[in-house]
C-alpha cells in the first residue's frame, strides 16, 4: 500500500467517495478507500495538499468530514468533523500556518487551529462555488459564487470586497465558478457560469475587471494557471478545454478529447502539462505545448477533483543532502517517466506530427513556386 | 474496308454478338489474330479498363460480361473449396469467420465487468436506485414540442399504449423548466418529449424526474401501426417484458437502466408482450412484439406497436437544463466518429 501511494503522482477524488491515485510511471491507478463500506455522502468534494512537502492529502467529503491521507504510509491518518451536510458541500480547503481553513457552500468560512477547539468563523455570503488560497501569499484566500461576487480575505480579519461593476448600466449577473491567483502579481483570474473569464487587479483603484473574455456558450467550471505566464486553461460543462491568452483574451487553442463536463483541472507547477477530470469518468493529461493528449486513464466513477504532485520538479533539482538511494530511485523514476512520455504513442500524436511535417514540407515546396510565379508576372 | 473492320475489332466493344461472329468468319487469316485477341478480352491491351470505352451501350455490355465472368470464377472457386473440404473430412481446417464491423470493434476500456465492485456500488446508489430497489413505480408523461402535426400526435398515442402508466399531454407552448417541477409534484418519474421537425418526429428528450439524468436522442425511422405489415392487434394493458441487448459500456449501462426504469418492475406474462431495445453500432432499435410459444422450441412473434430507432446525442447529469446543466456525455462528431470501428454505447 505504501509503495503504491508513494508512486502516485496524480490524486483524483470521485463521487463514490474513493480517493484514487494514478501512477503514470507504472501506468496504473489505485483505489484508496478506508473500508469496504462506501457511501455517497462521503463524496470527495475538494482535494488539497496538507503540507508543502506534499506528503499529506486533505480530502473534503460531502458529509462535512475532512480526512488526511498520508502518501508515504498509504492510509488515512485522521479525520475531522468540520461542519455537517446542512451547510452544503465543501468548496475549498486550505492550510494556513498550521491551521485548516474550510469553506462550505452556505458561505461559512471556518479556521480550525491545531489542538484548539475554537474556530474563527466568517460568513462570505450564500452560494459559494469556490474558495482558493494564494500559493505565493498563504494568508490570502479568495471566495466567489452564484450571485456572490469575488471577495479576497487577507489574514482572515479585514475583508475587501470586489464587486464587479457593470458598464452598460445593466445589472450583469455574477456567477464565479473558479478562481486562480496569477503568480508574481496581485491579479486574480476568475471564470464564470456565464462563459466569461475575468482578470481582477485588487491593487488598482477600479473595481472593474482588468480583462474580460468569453469562451463558448456553456458555463466554465474549472480554471488553472500553467507554469508559463500569460495563459490560462479553462474547462466548461460541455467538455471543451481551452487555453486562453491573458493579454488579449483570445483563445490560443483547444484541448480535445473530453466527452463530459470538466470538474477538475490542474496544471503542473513546472512542466507544460495539464490534468483534467470530469463526468465522463476519465482522467486525461494533455501537453500544453502541442495540445496533444498524453495519457488517458479510465477511473470507473465520476470524478470531482484532481491534484497534481510537483514531484518531477523535485527530481530535476535533486538535493544532495538526501539519501543516495532515494536520489537514485527518484532519478530512475524520472528516467522512467521520461521514457514513458517518449514511448507514449497515441495515434493522434503521430498523425499530428506527420501532418505538421507534411504541411511544413508542402509549404516549403509551395513557397518558392509561388515566388517564382510572382516574379514572372 | 478491312482497315475499318480492324479498327472496330480493336475497339473491342460489340453490341451484337452475331455481328462479331460474322466479322470473325468473314475476316481472313491476317486479321484472325486480332479477332482472337478481341475474343479474349482479358488478354487484350494491358491496362485496358472497361471504363475507357466511350460508347455507353458498349461499355455497359462489356461491364456486364466482366461481372458474369467474375461471378463464374467465384462459383468455381467455391465449388472447388467445398470439394476439398469434403475430401478432407475430419481433417478439414475450421471454417473461417468473416470479418464484420461488430467483430472488428475496438475494445472499449469502459466495458463493464460484471464482477466490478466499484461499478456495482455506483449503480446501486445512483439516481435509478429507488426504482431498482422497488421503492417507486414508474409514471411517464409524454409530450411533444409545440404545435405537433398528425404523425407526431399518433406516434405519441401509440407510444403511450406501449409504455404502461403513461399519459399524453398537449404541450401548449410551456417551457420545460416550468413543466418539470409540476411533474415532480404530481409524482411523475419520467418525462418524454418528442421533438418534431417538418411534421415528422425527429428527437426525443428522456428525463428522469426527481433529479435524474436527461438523455437527448435523435429519432429516425418511425413506423406507426398502420404502416406495419403482418401486425397483430393493438397492445393490451399488461406490462410488457423488457429486453435490453448489447449495452456493454458504462455509458451503455446508464442508458440501459434508464430504459428499464420506464417500465414497471414485474412484467405480466399473461399479456405475452415484450419491448426490445437493441443496441447495435450505437443505434438503439425499439420493437414491440407479442409472442406465443407453439411448442418448447418454437416461438411465433407478431409485431405490434410503433417501431423507431434512437441515437444518443447527449446525456446530462441533472434534469433538463440545456444552458447551465452539466453534461456527462456529449456526442462530438469530429472526435468520436473518426473511426468506423469505435462505438460508445
Amino acid at each position: 500500500m505504501a509503495s503504491k501511494s508513494q508512486s502516485c503522482s496524480i490524486w483524483v477524488g470521485s463521487e463514490t467517495g474513493i480517493l484514487k491515485g494514478v501512477s503514470l510511471s507504472k501506468q496504473q491507478a489505485f483505489n484508496f478507500c478506508e473500508m469496504s463500506c462506501l457511501s455517497r455522502d462521503q463524496e470527495v468534494c475538494v482535494l488539497e495538499w496538507g503540507d508543502p512537502l506534499e506528503s499529506e492529502v486533505l480530502v473534503g467529503c460531502a458529509n462535512g468530514t475532512v480526512k488526511a491521507f498520508s502518501t508515504e504510509k498509504g492510509i488515512f491518518t485522521e479525520s475531522k468533523e468540520c461542519g455537517d451536510a446542512t451547510q452544503g458541500k465543501f468548496t475549498g480547503l486550505a492550510m494556513m500556518d498550521g491551521s485548516l481553513v474550510t469553506c462550505a457552500e452556505s458561505g461559512i468560512l471556518k479556521v480550525w487551529k491545531e489542538g484548539c477547539t475554537d474556530t474563527i468563523e466568517i460568513n462570505v455570503g450564500n452560494g459559494v462555488c469556490r474558495m482558493r488560497q494564494n500559493p505565493s501569499r498563504r494568508s490570502q484566500v479568495a471566495t466567489g459564487g452564484k450571485e456572490n461576487p469575488l471577495k479576497v480575505e487577507r489574514s482572515i480579519s479585514p475583508v475587501s470586497n470586489m464587486v464587479k461593476n457593470d458598464w452598460l448600466d445593466l445589472r450583469v449577473p455574477v456567477w464565479v465558478r473558479d478562481i486562480g491567483f496569477i503568480p508574481d502579481s496581485d491579479k486574480i483570474v476568475t471564470c464564470t457560469g456565464y462563459h466569461q473569464m475575468r482578470v481582477y487587479d485588487p491593487s488598482s483603484p477600479q473595481r472593474r475587471p482588468v480583462l474580460e473574455a468569453e469562451f463558448g456558450e456553456y458555463p466554465l467550471t474549472a480554471l488553472s494557471l500553467p507554469a508559463s505566464q500569460g495563459t490560462v486553461v479553462v474547462g466548461n460543462t460541455h467538455g471543451q478545454l481551452a487555453v486562453l491568452d491573458l493579454r488579449k483574451g483570445l483563445v490560443r487553442g483547444c484541448l480535445k478529447g473530453l466527452a463530459g463536463g470538466v470538474r477538475g483541472l490542474q496544471c503542473h507547477p513546472t512542466l507544460p502539462l495539464v490534468a483534467s477530470c470530469g463526468l465522463d469518468r476519465f482522467l486525461r493529461v494533455h501537453s500544453l505545448e502541442d495540445r496533444s493528449l498524453l495519457h488517458k486513464v479510465y477511473l470507473k466513477s465520476r470524478l470531482n477533483c484532481v491534484l497534481l504532485s510537483s514531484r518531477n520538479l523535485e527530481l530535476s533539482g535533486a538535493d544532495l543532502s538526501g539519501e543516495v538511494e532515494e536520489v537514485k530511485q527518484e532519478g530512475e523514476e524520472d528516467g522512467e517517466t521520461d521514457e514513458v512520455w517518449d514511448a507514449m504513442e497515441t495515434v493522434t500524436d503521430k498523425t499530428n506530427k506527420r501532418a505538421t511535417e507534411k504541411a511544413a514540407e508542402e509549404n516549403a515546396v509551395k513557397g518558392p513556386k509561388k515566388r517564382r510565379k510572382v516574379a514572372k508576372k | 474496308m478491312d482497315v475499318l473492320r480492324n479498327t472496330e475489332a480493336k475497339k473491342g466493344a460489340k453490341t451484337k454478338k452475331q455481328k462479331r461472329m460474322n466479322e470473325c468468319k468473314d475476316v481472313e487469316a491476317e486479321t484472325s489474330v486480332q479477332a482472337d485477341s478481341v475474343e479474349e478480352e482479358a488478354a487484350f491491351p494491358p491496362n485496358f479498363s472497361v471504363s475507357e470505352i466511350k460508347n455507353k451501350q458498349r461499355r455497359h455490355f462489356m461491364f456486364m460480361k466482366l461481372k458474369q465472368e467474375k461471378r463464374k470464377r467465384k462459383l468455381e472457386l467455391k465449388k472447388k473449396r467445398k470439394k476439398e473440404r469434403e475430401a478432407l473430412g475430419d481433417k478439414a481446417p475450421p471454417k473461417e469467420v468473416p470479418k464484420t464491423i461488430e467483430n472488428q470493434r475496438i475494445y472499449d476500456e469502459t466495458t463493464v465487468n460484471p464482477e466490478d465492485e466499484e461499478v456495482a456500488f455506483d449503480e446501486g446508489t445512483d439516481e435509478f436506485s429507488s426504482y431498482f430497489n422497488r421503492l417507486t413505480n414508474p409514471k411517464v408523461l409524454i409530450t411533444t414540442s409545440d404545435r405537433p402535426r398528425g404523425r407526431t400526435v399518433r406516434f405519441c398515442e401509440q407510444l403511450s399504449t406501449a409504455v404502461p402508466d403513461s399519459h399524453v399531454y398537449y404541450r401548449r407552448g410551456l417551457a420545460l423548466k416550468r413543466v418539470i417541477p409540476q411533474c415532480i409534484s404530481r409524482g411523475f418519474t419520467f418525462l418524454i418529449v418528442i421533438n418534431e421537425d417538418r411534421k415528422v418526429p425527429n428527437g426525443m428528450v428522456l428525463c428522469h424526474l426527481p433529479n435524474g439524468p436527461t438523455a437527448h436522442f435523435k429519432v429516425s425511422s418511425v413506423r406507426l401501426r398502420k404502416e406495419m405489415k403482418r401486425r397483430g392487434k393493438d397492445p393490451t394493458e399488461h406490462s410488457p417484458e423488457v429486453i435490453l441487448n448489447n449495452f456493454t459500456t458504462r455509458l451503455g449501462h446508464s442508458i440501459g437502466r434508464m430504459f428499464a426504469a420506464l417500465f414497471p418492475h414485474d412484467p405480466q406474462f399473461i399479456g405475452r408482450q415484450v419491448a426490445t431495445f437493441h443496441n447495435q453500432r450505437d443505434f438503439i432499435f425499439f420493437r414491440f412484439h407479442r409472442y406465443i410459444f407453439k411448442n418448447e422450441k418454437k416461438v411465433g412473434i407478431q409485431e405490434l406497436g410503433p417501431r423507431f430507432t434512437l441515437k444518443l446525442r447527449s446525456l446530462q447529469k441533472g434534469t433538463f437544463d440545456s444552458k447551465y446543466g452539466e453534461y456527462e456525455w456529449v456526442h462530438k462528431r469530429h472526435e468520436m466518429d473518426s473511426s468506423r470501428r469505435k462505438f460508445h454505447l
